[in-house]
């Protein structure tokens, strides 16, 4: 069936990877039909997908330098794409982003247009250029165009920061839907979590976590989009609803209107579990300042395009020109999941809240609503929770509390779905959660063995060393992180976002001003870097501390002020010593250029 | 003026279109978000609301797609491109 090498069959293995995975899906809603139980179901779901991408993980081993840290630099545009996008949707973006989205509407909605925002700065700024540059790692560009091992250090200390606070909170993600679908303590799903993250990426590197990426992703879109256009089928929104819920969406605003939001004393809310919120925020109007907005935006989107696991992606294509397309399609299968997020959100706040619909919970009897099988499991799962603060026997907006990965996770069962979906769901969560903790862990341990290691510690090491060290900081990083992911200190989210302040503000100006700044050197690189990541760290410290911050900057937005400092610093500094030499300003004309050699050589 | 001048010339020209776009739809328009979104947009979602939801982002994809061809083209001008097909 499988003739030829394995590139030009790619096509063909996914195609029937794809088909495959249908009938599975398919057997299991047989299965259950047939009196298969819920808790099977999903164990079987989540084995069965992690013993494929194991499976993919093992085929793709390989010894070799170049395979191991950029998959031979063959990987087509397309399939790139899609690896990037699994790489880059995050356990948050797939569990929690319609939750978000759900509870505090338009301002949350500053992550979605940042979160793509983004990719043009990527396509446009760095990544055909630190292409061209041959780089394995993103600090090897740093430590290459500026010179010295404290540029490269700083680099590997700012990424290792950004990637170790987002790679937690990915372990944690796969741990909650191990612990979930496989019933076991979350304290152990952790480790379950990891194991199957690290059988993906420990034998092929980057070759091995390309091809489970670019599986992951075919699961997690399946997951995402199958129940996205069932629900909304079935409630009657539409067929097609990204087209079609503008009556649904105006729908929620009029019932907004007639319930109103009111305020529960601070009593009351006391009542609540822990992590569960009220529907406080309008939908669809406009609840956030201009600022506030823009502000979360540009720091997300400043932030992507400093993120090394996603920068590392375009330098697995074979050519500059594949670089900057696969861009393009990188966004586009991220748009595929992102603009399905606000009408998941939609179709699940309508099932909930809107009386006219039998799904509706708002403005039933308290009672009524307790005896609801949906009801019970997910207020056992404390994902839902109604009270009656008012005393009147019926449940009210106010009075209806639920966790925002509810959306995403309860949703199909209020709607009537049958278990096989939920089932499904939770596999789409866990490739969503391990395909960006594979890139996340494989970034830090790749700049820890490249660069650390080979480059400034043992520079004579040969190949068949370099890369087993690689693979056990592998392991010893992956530990780690599941390690503090067990102690759950932030939410999935927050940490989330951090990641994105700490990149752009040590990474953003020293990579971008390499490119398109002949003048700046090393000590600005420096300045830049340590300033950037320490006034940046150090915000978000005195903000946490309870100090009010400035000019509207949050803890969510820390990078604004890293970054902008510098800039300045990276500038000034620049400016006040001397120039870089003329082989440095001739490296950066040449990587101004895409044909001819790149700057580093094949095995380097 | 070298050749290899021009075509960086022309390379930052592009890339000032690019961002002055992806200035626009990502932070230009929602300085007026509240504005905005009295108008009955797209699908008939509201403008705003559509913007972030679908409308920005099917954008920026449009937008990399046209700046990647717009590049190649620059490339092949002054014969920088590099072989191959893919």
């Amino acid at each position: 069936m499988i003739k030829g090498n394995f590139i030009d069959n790619l096509p063909k293995v996914y195609g029937i990877y794809t088909g495959g995975f249908l009938a599975f899906i398919i057997i299991m809603a047989i299965a259950e039909q047939m009196g298969m139980s819920a808790k099977a179901i999903g164990i079987c779901f989540v084995a069965f997908t992690v013993a494929i991408y194991a499976i993919i993980g093992y085929l793709s081993r390989t010894a070799q330098a170049d395979a191991y840290y950029v998959a031979g630099r063959q990987v087509p545009t397309v399939f790139n794409g899609m690896a990037t996008a699994a790489d880059w949707m995050s356990g948050a973006s797939f569990v929690a982003m319609a939750g978000g989205i759900y509870f505090k509407g338009y301002g949350y909605m500053a992550l979605l247009v940042g979160w793509t925002g983004g990719y043009v700065l990527v396509a446009s700024l760095l990544a055909p250029y630190l292409r061209k540059f041959g780089c394995y790692t993103v600090p090897d560009f740093i430590g290459t165009r500026y010179g010295g091992n404290l540029a490269r250090l700083l680099a590997v200390i700012v990424l290792t920061v950004a990637s170790f606070t987002y790679v937690t909170a990915q372990i944690n993600a796969t741990g909650t839907i191990a612990s979930v679908a496989l019933d076991i303590p979350f304290q152990y799903a952790v480790y379950v979590g990891l194991v199957s993250i690290l059988l993906c990426s420990m034998l092929g590197g980057m070759r091995g976590v390309t091809w489970t990426q670019v599986a992951q992703y075919i699961v997690l879109i399946i997951a995402y989009l199958l129940p996205v256009f069932w629900i909304s089928n079935k409630i009657g929104a539409g067929f097609f609803p990204h087209f079609m819920l503008a009556d649904e969406v105006s729908r929620i605003a009029e019932l907004e209107a007639q319930f109103g939001f009111v305020k529960n004393s601070a009593e009351n809310l006391k009542e609540v579990p822990k992590g569960l919120a009220g529907i406080t925020k309008a939908h669809s109007a406009v609840n956030a300042t201009p600022w506030a907005f823009i502000s979360l935006a540009l720091a997300m989107m400043m932030g992507t395009a400093s993120l090394p696991h996603v920068m590392m992606r375009y330098f697995t294509t074979p050519s500059v020109k594949a670089a900057r397309k696969s861009v393009g399609w990188s966004l586009f299968f991220i748009f595929l999941l992102y603009s399905s997020a606000p009408m998941l959100a939609t179709l699940s706040k309508l099932a909930l809240i809107d009386p006219t619909l039998p799904t509706g919970i708002i403005g039933k009897s308290v009672s009524e609503v307790q005896a609801i099988d949906w009801y019970q499991n997910w207020n056992q799962a404390n994902l839902m929770f109604i009270s009656d603060f008012n005393g009147n026997g019926t449940v009210e907006l106010n009075e209806f509390f639920m966790g925002g990965k509810a959306v995403v996770l309860a949703t199909p069962e209020i709607a009537g779905l049958p278990y096989v979906i939920s089932g499904l769901v939770a596999a789409g969560g866990m490739a969503a959660a391990m395909s960006t903790a594979d890139g996340l862990i494989l970034a830090i341990a790749n700049a820890l063995s490249h660069d650390l290691y080979y480059k400034i510690i043992d520079p004579k090491a040969e190949t068949a060393k370099r890369l087993v060290v690689a693979r056990v900081l592998l392991v010893v990083i992956g530990f780690a992180g599941a390690t503090i992911a067990a102690m759950e200190i932030q939410g999935i989210l927050g940490s989330v976002i951090w990641a994105f302040d700490f990149a752009m503000s040590g990474l953003f100006f020293p990579l971008v001003l390499g490119v398109w700044w002949k003048r700046a050197n090393r000590e600005g690189a420096i300045a830049g870097m340590a300033l950037g990541l320490i006034s940046g760290a150090g915000y978000l410290i005195w903000v946490r501390s309870g100090g009010s911050g400035f000019l509207g900057i949050t803890q969510l937005t820390f990078g604004i002020f890293g970054s902008a400092v510098s800039l300045v610093s990276m500038v000034v500094v620049s400016l006040i010593t001397s120039e870089p030499n003329a082989a440095t300003q001739k490296m950066v004309d040449e990587v101004r250029v895409p044909s001819g050699k790149s700057i580093l050589g094949k095995q380097h | 003026m070298s050749k290899q001048a021009q075509h960086w010339e022309k390379t930052r020209g592009l890339l000032m279109v690019t961002l002055a776009i992806w200035f626009v739809f990502s932070i230009g328009i929602f300085l007026f978000g509240a504005e905005m979104n009295e108008v009955t947009g797209p699908f008939g979602y509201p403008l705003t609301y559509w913007f972030t939801c679908q409308g920005s982002l099917g954008i920026f994809v449009i937008l990399i797609f046209w700046f990647a061809n717009r590049q190649e083209k620059i490339d092949e001008e002054f014969g920088f491109s590099e072989r191959g097909d893919d």
